[in-house]
């Protein structure tokens, strides 16, 4: 690489002075920031007069704003309109408002910036949040004729929630409110007594006119009152306290890097902290540990790497490592859990609905998982806890949420890196909310895999059988239990071993807390499901026996399993003849109110579409439909 | 012609991704795009429902036909571009640096005569300039800026200096307000 050396004296050549510039630009730190706020707060504006003032605008792209500024029509009668150098899409051109993020970069001598205009429209509040999410210092905008307004409190929530702990209020338009010193105060204190909940570390008012310039760059010459500093001045100094390295080392491996038999590297991105050769690493979730045999980078092996760098790890023992693994050190290992508490904002048109299952990414970790429970939502008008079921689009709400497979994380407070997720509808693929996770909710949190040397694959060798689950589902007295008992009769005379799970059975012990709403229903089949695995595991042929009412858990239990090893078994009994048989007495319960929740008179049975088995136990003896499962099971070479 | 050709090439290799060098600094259409940026089974870019891009998290499941732009230098600019060419020492087409060629002076832009397939105009008369392309497009739609900088120093130096915009030179974003979206959404890159 070519990089010169800097000269001592005044540089002389083009070269010189190049070398010299980027030599000063690695000691200019990068600020990231955000410009949040009602609509029509004036933030295209503020950033267009930012950057005009500082020169920073090229003078095409003001001949293109003036030449704009000067239509039929334009919102500021022909006076030059430096929204327009931001607002880059039509449709936010001829609404005059902002849609979507735009970022913008510029630099001064003392600091460099990203700027991301985000939009104020509670429609696209998420677009919001997504600017915020990759920032560490926001602009919160307000029109001095207005004050605080729903949308401007909305954002500051947003700005908390995503670990923002810095803010400018920049009070706008002073020159509309004949630059007023009690109606900026009054402003100032009104959102200072909003926010105080939020934990903003730093809140600094500061009151503008974008449109005329006041305290944008220079000091206003209208606001004599004011002593503090503009704008840029604010940016350019505000301490954003980042220091690289204190934070516990975290690497989220990428890639598994094979290109032949000699090499095997694991790729990433530190998130944070550092790590040297020769270190001793813990890998999660496996909980495995190896020392770092080398950091590899195309310009030749590190000694050490930190937060930011790109590299790939070796290490000195064979172990194994697979994407979505997290390296940290051992004594500050991460979290690992398949419940955790997280905060969601939601940004979809189609509702959050607690049991449907998404696609969780994490870093590199990618799995279903599910909300269990909406504990409350946020109202971000006060900040008030409210009860709800479900999540509309931009709103924000504390949820529990399962995971198919355990996650490694950090709470988002510690560690933005490995304490953020988005949530993906499986069919339509959009990206539906954010996540913000607050801590794991099994008390195992913070155990490590014990590593487990005699496996499925062994126990299940010595019985000479392949193990697998048989999930029966069906209505309540369709014959689910009767024709699994069967069965584990004659696989037992086989010499087979087995393990039946009976949802009454279960209810009386494992889940005796549980009741029969669908929060409850969900957590019912969802310990069940970890049950079954655990027999499976151990080698055992397990026959589940559960009502299982709803599509998507039973795919989560499906999940659980390896391909082949889930048999779902579907007992399509109509529900005339169940309530006819009526082998508990329930349906005439149900029928006279005496239970509520009860499965196909007041809560919903969703038939499976695809099982692998459909008996119908109206027309035939338990006793043939046994010999069809059994049949099955030898087709899959499972007996 | 750039967007059709791409759209067949895309299409008929059934590619998930493509990657792209557009930068977020270079137009204002572009300052709105993400850097995995989903396009329909059509190629189209839709500005209006682009997935969110929350902090390093990308979101790049798509059904069969449809595809991603990928962008992963949205966030430099061009004076970043430059300056990592000078430091890796990365060999760059000769438009690029000033020296003497011939050029026309059309609506307002230099356009380069490089040979016989660029219809001159009767009035038009080429003469020598000292000239260097900052921008490569299609030809004869980008036009040259006058200038002396001859190596990667002083192309650096002249970017610090200008008061003039990467894309002056691009006649494609000056058809009429707004035409670069219209491109992107049609399949441009």
């Amino acid at each position: 690489m070519a990089r010169l050396s800097v000269v001592e004296t005044e540089p002389q050549t083009a070269a010189e002075r190049v070398a010299a510039r980027i030599a000063a630009e690695e000691d200019r730190g990068l600020l990231r920031f955000l410009t949040c706020g009602s609509v029509d707060d004036g933030k295209s504006t503020l950033i267009g007069r930012l950057l005009y003032d500082s020169s920073l605008v090229y003078e095409d792209q003001i001949h293109t704003v003036e030449h704009e500024s000067r239509r039929p029509g334009a919102a500021r009668g022909g006076a030059l309109d430096l929204s327009l150098l931001i607002d880059g899409l039509q449709a936010e051109r001829e609404q005059k408002i902002t849609i979507d993020v735009a970022y913008r970069y510029f630099s001064t001598p003392r600091r460099k910036f990203v700027v991301a205009d985000t939009p104020g429209h509670v429609q696209y509040t998420r677009n919001m949040a997504t600017g915020a999410s990759n920032c560490d210092f926001a602009v919160l905008l307000v029109d001095a004729r207005s004050g605080v307004l729903t949308q401007t409190r909305r954002h500051a929530c947003i700005l908390s929630l995503l670990g923002i702990k810095k803010v400018a209020l920049a009070v706008n338009k002073m020159d509309l409110v004949d630059f007023d010193p009690a109606r900026f105060e009054a402003i100032a204190d009104d959102f200072a007594n909003f926010a105080a909940p939020l934990g903003f570390e730093l809140i600094t008012a500061i009151p503008v006119s974008a449109l005329k310039g006041d305290n944008v760059i220079s000091p206003s010459a209208h606001m004599h009152w004011y002593h503090g500093p503009t704008l840029l001045g604010h940016l350019e100094t505000v301490d954003i306290g980042r220091t690289p390295g204190e934070q516990p080392f975290r690497f989220p491996v990428q890639w598994v890097n094979r290109p032949h038999l000699d090499f095997r590297g694991y790729a990433g991105t530190v998130a944070s902290g550092i790590v040297r050769r020769g270190d001793e690493v813990v890998i999660s979730p496996s909980g495995r540990r190896a020392h770092v045999a080398r950091i590899v980078t195309a310009d030749g092996d590190l000694e050490a790497a930190q937060e930011g760098d790109a590299v790939t790890l070796t290490f000195a023992e064979e172990v194994d490592v697979s994407r979505g693994d997290l390296i940290a050190l051992p004594g500050s290992a991460p979290s690992i859990a398949d419940q955790i508490a997280a905060k969601l904002i939601w940004f979809d048109d189609e509702p959050m609905l607690p049991g449907r299952a998404y696609t969780l990414k994490c870093g590199p970790q990618t799995t279903t998982a599910t909300v269990s429970n909406l504990k409350h939502k946020l109202n971000v008008d006060n900040l008030d806890h409210v009860a709800g079921k479900t999540l509309e689009l931009n709103e924000v709400g504390s949820c529990n949420i399962s995971t198919a497979r355990a996650l490694v994380f950090d709470p988002y407070a510690e560690n933005v890196d490995t304490g953020s997720f988005i949530l993906i509808d499986r069919f339509t693929n959009a990206t539906v909310a954010a996540g913000m996770i607050e801590f794991g909710l099994r008390r195992a949190t913070n155990i490590q895999w014990q590593e487990l040397f005699i496996d499925k694959a062994a126990r299940a060798g010595l019985k000479e059988q392949r193990p697998c689950v048989l999930w029966f589902t069906g209505l309540s007295g369709a014959g689910k239990s009767t024709i699994a008992n069967t069965l584990e009769k004659r696989l037992h005379a086989m010499g087979r071993h087995t393990y039946m799970l009976d949802g009454d059975n279960i209810r009386h012990g494992l889940n005796k807390d549980l009741g029969f709403t669908d929060a409850d229903r969900v957590e019912n089949i969802r310990r069940v499901a970890e049950a079954a695995r655990l027999f499976v595991d151990a080698g055992l042929i397990v026959m589940v026996s559960f009502i299982s009412p709803f599509r998507s858990e039973r795919r989560m239990a499906r999940d659980l399993f390896q391909e082949g090893e889930f048999i779902e078994v579907y007992i399509d009994t109509p529900l005339e003849v169940c309530e006819e048989r009526d082998p508990k007495g329930l349906y005439r319960k149900a029928r006279a109110g005496l239970i509520t929740n009860f499965t196909g008179i007041d809560s919903l049975y969703e038939p499976p579409e695809n099982a692998e088995l459909k008996l119908d136990t109206s027309k035939t003896t338990p006793e043939t439909l046994a010999e069809a499962v059994l049949k099955e099971l030898r087709n899959r070479h499972v007996i | 012609m750039k967007t059709e050709a791409l759209k067949q090439a895309l299409a008929s290799h059934g590619f998930d991704a493509a990657f792209g060098g557009a930068r977020r600094d270079e137009e204002k259409s572009r300052a709105k795009e993400r850097v995995f940026s989903f396009r329909n089974v059509s190629h189209n870019w839709d500005p209006k429902r682009q997935r969110p891009e929350l902090w390093h998290l990308a979101n790049t499941k798509i059904r069969p036909g449809e595809s991603m732009r990928v962008f992963p230098l949205s966030n430099w600019t061009e004076l970043d571009v430059w300056t990592y060419i000078h430091l890796e020492d990365i060999p760059v087409v000769p438009l690029y640096f000033a020296a003497d060629r011939p050029v026309i002076e059309r609506g307002g832009m230099l356009i380069m005569v490089d040979d016989a397939r660029l219809p001159i105009d009767p009035g038009e008369k080429p003469e020598m300039m000292r000239v260097r392309f900052r921008t490569l497009g299609c030809y004869p739609l980008t036009g040259a800026i006058k200038s002396d900088a001859a190596t990667v120093p002083e192309i650096i130096e002249e970017l610090v200096e200008t008061r003039y915009s990467e894309r002056q030179g691009r006649v494609i974003d000056h058809d009429q307000s707004g035409s670069m979206e219209k491109k992107k959404q049609e399949g441009y890159f």
